[in-house]
């Protein structure tokens, strides 16, 4: 994974002047009185709607539904305008003043999903039950004298290869299903932290196993 | 042995990847872009390349994709 400079190209564009719909937001949200409080009005039902589609797109895969999924959308509008109204000024033009500010809500809605998870967790956090390997990446059982091997390698190199905390973030996210979000709030991380412990894992396992011929079994490597 | 592809998938990293938070900083541009059907995978390979590999990042992308449509219409 690269970062810093090498990427600023990717993750810098010139503050642009921004198109009619946006500049209207920004001077009716800046206005006093009134218009303020109509943009407001306008914004927070905007938020309401996209947080409410955004928790009915995602429903069927979480165990939340009916009213307590409604209160986490509303929560979501609700803490997503709050944000938005504060981070007014870093509004930058690059894209369309509404997009820039349904990334919050769609990002109050992950960190919401992410807290419900530790509700009802379906699996303790320190769980690790290695029979799970095979499902989780679909190995067939009725074919195990073929892939044992590798899921032994595989396990091995868990073992040998990670850091503990790079081996913790694999055995939860991997063997316990628990979502990346949710373990980043049961470890005090963040996202970011994480995804780069699974990148660094996920390299360093497929380089063992390359060092330990299981490469070129269906496995067409680049790493 | 039929698991092959879902473990090669796992355990592919892609070096131009530029992880969660970058991803998430450039998401509204790189949406409104992919909405105006830009080639955005050429803009931003690193992004685009994240979003492929991070589950709760192209989640993300997926829903504000959706959101951008969606007030379109």
């Amino acid at each position: 994974m690269v970062s810093g400079n090498h990427t600023a190209h990717e993750t810098r564009v010139a503050a642009a002047r921004p198109d009619v719909e946006s500049a209207e937001w920004l001077r009716a949200l800046a206005d006093m009185g009134p218009p303020r409080e109509a943009a407001l009005a306008r914004l927070h039902g905007l938020l309401v709607r996209i947080a409410r589609r955004e928790v009915a797109r995602r429903g069927p895969r979480l165990a939340i539904s009916g009213p307590e999924l409604d209160d986490l959308a509303y929560q979501a509008a609700a803490d997503a305008l709050l944000a938005i109204t504060g981070k007014l000024g870093q509004f930058r033009g690059e894209s369309r003043f509404t997009t820039w500010a349904c990334k919050f809500v769609i990002l109050e809605v992950s960190a919401k999903i992410g807290r419900h998870f530790w509700r009802h967790p379906a699996v303790p956090l320190d769980a690790e039950d290695w029979d799970r390997l095979p499902g989780r990446f679909g190995f067939d059982p009725a074919q195990e004298a073929e892939w044992r091997d590798l899921l032994a390698a595989v396990r091995r190199a868990v073992d040998d290869e990670l850091t503990p905390r790079q081996r913790q973030v694999f055995v939860a996210i991997v063997l316990n299903d628990v979502p990346l979000d949710a373990l980043a709030i049961e470890l005090a991380s963040n996202r970011n932290a994480i995804y780069k412990m699974l990148f660094d894992a996920r390299r360093k396992l497929r380089a063992a196993l390359a060092a330990n011929g299981y490469l070129g079994h269906g496995i067409v490597g680049h790493s | 042995m039929n698991g092959w592809p879902e473990l090669d998938r796992f355990l592919r990293t892609d070096p131009r990847d530029v992880g969660c938070a970058q991803a998430m900083d450039m998401l509204h541009v790189y949406v409104d872009l992919v909405a105006a059907g830009a080639p955005v995978e050429e803009r931003y390979p690193g992004i685009a390349a994240h979003l492929r590999a991070c589950g709760p990042c192209g989640e993300d992308f997926e829903g504000l994709l959706a959101a951008v449509r969606g007030e379109a219409h």
